[in-house]
């Protein structure tokens, strides 16, 4: 069923009154994104919005991040990839200090995030976490209204203004392409969504509170070819005003939605580099029998 | 068609629709019983009351605000003074308990390391065990005097000493059960709130009290529920003067302990032994009617919720 999915750019969906239709636009995917000319040098212009120094990190005795050194682009996403158990999730959630929460953890280097040690004693993280947004694999909106959900990271801000809230729950809810879908049903409970609404009522929660960087942790291998498209889109858009880092478990998906990839195994960065260059010509051979599907 | 083959390993003595029956009759049995058995206390109590109000006003029962079975000149049975000592005592014990006990679960499921929890939290639930007149003597000699003290009042036997008593009996339904319902908050709500930058008095504040709203209601109301019903330690602390209470700081007497002190001394069958089945009931439709109210608040919420 996916496989099938997978060999087509783009779904489109259209909700008439007989009901949804679904419309396959048949472009295969490698042509559109491969096949751009100089999307190299286009993105080389980016600036570097993160940069990953050294960096180590064990859960007490166990070593899950082994010296990492990469660079994240500005308005760019990177797609980090892997075999289960390979550290990703762990060092995405090192972005938003989210580790944090686990006892017995420590870390070794630096990330910088436009050139601010996370991991400086003097930053408070609750100020790093409103900076760098997430959205977690299993959609886990809050037991409240689908508004105040979005309202919520605005009022734990201290934010008052209540058109101001009104303003940017629509807004949030517009970027996440959420909006035409509930703007009927905003005091509604937001468990009334089906699961991809739900995933995108995360990702406008997520972005209600403008963080720069938007981490996302396998957002949508809980969800159906169909939602798993419209998150894809989304994150196509979003590129454009935030810088997006994403693990997935879906190679395919890294594919269609990344610019760069990392390939992550046993908590060591094996390759980083274009997304086009690790999926045709990688140059390391693990990362070539990985993404051909030889293990993993 | 049957596969004849497809005998069962072991022949059962008895076929497993008639066990389905049995065990669906045992159970519906047992449903019926505890039925029954509400039914049976309600009807008990209506019956044993009438009689009392042959000669009791209905009206001057329940507005009558002197309460003085034993006269020899005139009878008066009044429940409005020991209606209100109920709910002051009852009242005050929830002011201190609901904020205590809703804090100390917050803190033992939020803040409070592994080791802490696992020595506070039994400890906590062993004072549920403490009989209550160890409370009241407690209530007669520390509290009262301490309140004394404080109040400059010529002694702490006073619906104060009362409420502080029953908040503490009431303290580890409440915090037990409170940090039951927070625990059982999904933890993906914590770390959604977390990652948005909330900080994590924020987090137990705005997200997981009202996830765990529903329960932690159950947990206040039978917190009420063990206040309103209890005897021996309002008997014990609150001075028992059955006149109207003034305040906090005088004796009241509450209607279980009016119940508690009378009962023993009554003549059978007489209007003042009706009289005081009448107060029971009246008890009973107060408990009732909490149950219920709490009830409809619980739903109120869940539908919100989901």
């Amino acid at each position: 069923m996916y496989e099938f999915f997978c060999n087509f750019n783009s779904i489109s969906i259209k909700e008439s009154k007989n009901g949804m239709s679904v419309e396959i636009i048949d472009k295969p995917m490698t042509k559109l994104n491969f096949a751009k000319s100089g999307v190299k040098d286009k993105l080389e212009k980016h600036n570097v919005k993160a940069s990953v120094k050294n960096f180590n990190f064990y859960y007490s005795d166990t070593q899950a991040l082994k010296n990492i050194n990469l660079e994240i682009k500005d308005n760019t996403v990177t797609g980090i990839i892997g075999p289960s158990g390979c550290g990703k999730s762990t060092f995405l959630r090192c972005f938003n200090r989210m580790n944090d929460t686990i006892p017995q953890i420590r870390y070794e280097g630096e990330i910088l995030i436009d050139g601010t040690n996370i991991f400086n004693s003097e930053l408070d993280v609750v100020d790093l976490r409103r900076n760098v947004g997430m959205v977690f694999q299993k959609s886990n909106p809050f037991p409240k209204s689908i508004y105040a959900n979005i309202a919520y990271g605005l009022k734990i801000n201290g934010i008052k203004d209540k058109s101001f809230i009104a303003e940017k729950v629509e807004k949030s809810l517009k970027d996440a392409a959420l909006w035409d879908e509930v703007k009927d049903r905003l005091n509604k409970s937001a468990f009334a969504l089906s699961g991809g609404q739900q995933q995108r009522l995360c990702i406008a929660r997520a972005l209600a509170v403008e963080p720069d960087v938007l981490l996302l942790d396998e957002p949508a291998s809980a969800l159906d070819p169909i939602a798993t498209a419209k998150i894809e889109e989304l994150v196509h858009e979003l590129k454009k005003n935030y810088t997006i880092i994403i693990v997935t478990h879906n190679m395919q998906q890294a594919a269609r939605v990344s610019d760069y990839t990392a390939f992550f195994m046993m908590g060591e960065l094996i390759e980083f580099d274009l997304t086009n260059k690790i999926f045709t010509n990688p140059t390391n051979k693990i990362t070539e029998d990985y993404v051909t599907g030889r293990f993993g | 068609m049957i596969n004849r083959n497809l005998q069962p390993l072991k022949k059962p003595w008895i076929n497993s629709s008639t066990k389905d029956k049995i065990i669906h009759g045992f159970f519906f049995f047992n449903g019926l019983i505890s039925v029954f058995v509400l039914v049976g206390i309600f009807a008990l109590l209506v019956y044993t009351s009438i009689p009392a109000f042959k000669e009791i006003n209905l009206t001057s029962f329940l507005t009558g605000t002197n309460w003085n079975p034993t006269s020899y000149v005139k009878e008066e049975y009044g429940i409005v003074p020991m209606l209100v000592s109920t709910f002051m005592v009852t009242i005050g014990a929830l002011c201190i308990a609901i904020p205590l006990g809703i804090g100390t679960a917050a803190y033992l499921s939020d803040v409070a390391g592994n080791r802490t929890r696992e020595i506070a939290k039994p400890v906590v639930e062993i004072l549920a065990g403490i009989p209550s007149v160890v409370i009241g003597f407690l209530g007669i000699i520390l509290v009262g005097p301490f309140l004394a003290k404080i109040f400059g009042t010529s002694n702490g036997l006073n619906a104060l000493n009362g409420s502080v008593l029953l908040a503490v009996m009431a303290l580890p339904t409440i915090i037990s059960i409170s940090e039951d319902a927070l625990n059982s908050v999904p933890k993906n709500y914590d770390q959604a709130s977390l990652a948005l930058g909330a900080s994590k008095w924020q987090t137990v504040y705005k997200v997981k009290i009202p996830a765990a709203l529903s329960g932690i209601i159950a947990a206040c109301m039978l917190g009420m529920g063990r206040a309103i019903g209890e005897t021996m330690t309002v008997l014990m602390a609150t001075g028992c003067a059955p006149a109207m209470p003034e305040s906090f700081l005088g004796p009241v007497r509450t209607l279980t302990s009016s119940i508690a002190i009378e009962l023993g001394e009554v003549a059978y069958n007489t209007t003042h032994y009706y009289a005081l089945f009448a107060l029971g009931l009246v008890l009973f439709i107060i408990t009732f009617f909490i149950n219920m109210v709490s009830d409809i608040i619980l739903h109120r919420f869940e539908k919100v919720n989901r």
